[in-house]
């Protein structure tokens, strides 16, 4: 039996259509099993809310009179990269204020742009013939700019490992404030409400595939930065490590920082909370049983991040009913666990998903063009000086 | 019997004083330290668990008044912006007593403020920055 993109739409616009969100069809799965859960459900709702660095905005300023080619930009005191055409510039995520440090970010003055707050803009350009004007201080907002949208090169990664700390000294990273001799592990992915952990081999998102970005529409643009799908998975085929990721686009004027905050990590910078929801269609028996995934079923591995180097050991691997359990027992201890993103909010963008397309406000997409389903990771080997100059 | 949990700052003059031993002794208090903070000739900050009689707690307290102890009720000195909050638990990977965690099936954030001791933490955890605590 089988059930297509097509056919599931025109239940959504007879208000026919039966959704749930991916933590839901885990109870279902498990209760009736995959065949009558296809026969059941049309459409399952994903949802993760996290910190995702590889994130940011394009604005179009508009042009001023005399027009100005920026070349350097600030805005809240945060540089942006503007080394494009006259007045398009990009806010990326990770940026710090000039003046606030770690603080104030790339992140936050994301958020404040969605909250419609006034932005203090201060540009300068080295003039020319057809862009006289040399430097420019004033208030961007929403309503201000031209097009502005999110276009965040790295999101909804399909797992991700779990950080510790063997060393004798706190540690500050992105993956938060990590305690002294095992003190503590840190994870990061929504687990059985993960958007990609219930598609694991993309079978149907894809580049072009509509999203619930940030609280309003987006879709994929293509795959994402670091894409990376030949790793060790499950028996099921469900990644243990960090494996797919995805590229998102979205109107930023029509987002919430509900679902958008900016966001730092102490001493390690800023970045950007990024909520994102994917439907995924019951197309087969197949993909009710992928849907169908649950926590105790979806593992990711832990390592010490006190070892500087870019392979780090693995110290083990436990599943996500345990790391929400509060603590795993591993190396002969307990130690208790914390997430770093928000699974309240996770669900709740799963919900948000799932009443639009009830409601009839959002339609499915069938994939322009799929996702690579192989790949591996290459890596930077640093150079050599060898007289006086670099060598590879 | 009841607990209470006060912070307590000391002016100069009464730092070097045997005020806890006098607690102990006289109010027959049992007086737990969880935090102290003592810079030589400054004011002298303690964050103590009075447990005992009721009454003899609320004489204590006006005795450490009446030597110029400034006493505070410590549940007011965390602040936590809930409206803001978005339960992410970065905040619960540092709090070693478990003031803050992650409840029920909707995993939201909940701080109980009894078992705060002002480590202060979860302040730099918090990558919204929505903690404030005063020590
Ligand atoms: S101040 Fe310390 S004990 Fe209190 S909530 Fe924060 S981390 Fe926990
Ligand atoms: S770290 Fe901040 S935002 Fe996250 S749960 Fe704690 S208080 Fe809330």
């Amino acid at each position: 039996m089988k059930r297509t993109v097509s056919e599931i739409n025109e239940k959504i616009k007879r208000g026919k259509v039966v959704v749930v969100r991916a933590d839901e069809m885990t109870e279902i799965v498990r209760q009736e099993g995959a065949r009558e859960a296809f026969e059941k459900v049309d459409v399952v709702t994903t949802g993760t809310f996290g910190p995702m660095c590889s994130s940011g905005a394009f604005l179009n300023l508009g042009q001023s009179d005399p027009p100005i080619k920026m070349s350097r930009v600030w805005l809240n005191d945060v540089p942006v990269c503007a080394d494009l055409a006259a007045v398009d510039i990009y806010i990326g995520a990770t940026a710090i204020s000039e003046k606030a440090g770690m603080n104030y970010g790339g992140g936050h003055v994301i958020q404040d742009f969605v909250d419609g707050k006034s932005i203090r803009l201060r540009a300068t350009g080295y003039g020319t013939d057809c862009y006289p004007r040399r430097e420019i201080e004033t208030y961007i907002n929403k309503e201000t700019v031209n097009q502005a949208f999110l276009f965040n090169p790295r999101n909804a990664y399909q797992n991700y490992s779990c950080a510790t700390n063997g060393s004798e000294r706190a540690l500050y990273t992105y993956m938060g404030i990590l305690l002294p001799k095992f003190g503590n592990i840190t994870y990061s992915s929504a687990g059985q409400l993960s958007p990609l952990l219930n598609d694991p081999y993309y079978r149907t998102v894809g580049i072009g595939t509509r999203v619930f970005l940030c609280g309003a529409e987006g879709y994929v643009a293509w795959q994402g930065t670091q894409h990376k799908p030949s790793v060790k998975r499950t028996k099921k085929g469900f990644p243990v490590e960090p494996a797919g990721s995805l590229a998102l686009t979205g109107d930023l004027k029509k987002m919430s920082s509900r679902f958008l905050r900016g966001a730092r990590f102490h001493r390690y910078g800023a970045t950007l909370f990024v909520g994102v929801g994917i439907p995924v269609p019951v197309l087969d028996d197949e993909m009710a049983s992928f849907t169908g995934v649950g926590d105790d079923e979806l593992e990711t591995s832990v390592f010490d991040y006190s070892e500087q180097k870019r392979s780090r050991r693995k110290l083990g691997s436990v599943t996500y009913e345990e790391l929400r359990s509060g603590k795993v027992e591993l190396l002969g201890k307990s130690i208790p666990t914390a997430p770093l993103s928000s699974y309240k909010v996770a669900r709740e963008i799963a919900e948000t998903l799932k009443s639009w397309i009830a409601k009839g406000d959002f339609f499915l997409t069938e994939p322009v063009q799929p996702l690579p389903v192989e790949g591996d990771l290459k890596v930077l080997e640093a150079g050599r000086r060898k007289g006086g100059q670099v060598v590879q | 019997m009841s607990s209470k949990r006060v912070v307590l700052t000391f002016p100069p003059e009464v730092v070097e004083q045997p005020v806890v031993a006098i607690m102990v002794k006289q109010y027959e208090i049992l007086t737990n330290i969880l935090r102290a903070q003592v810079h030589e000739g400054e004011v002298g900050r303690m964050l103590v668990e009075l447990e005992g009689d009721t009454k003899k707690i609320r004489a204590a307290i006006k005795y450490l008044k009446e030597i110029g102890v400034t006493v505070e009720d410590a549940i007011r000195d965390i602040a936590l912006d809930e409206s803001s909050c978005i339960s992410c638990g970065a905040c619960t990977a540092v709090c070693v007593p478990g003031a803050l965690s992650l409840h029920g099936e909707e995993q939201e954030l909940l701080l109980n403020r009894k078992k705060c001791i002002l480590c202060g933490f979860c302040v730099d955890a918090c990558p919204l920055q929505l903690i404030k605590v005063k020590f």
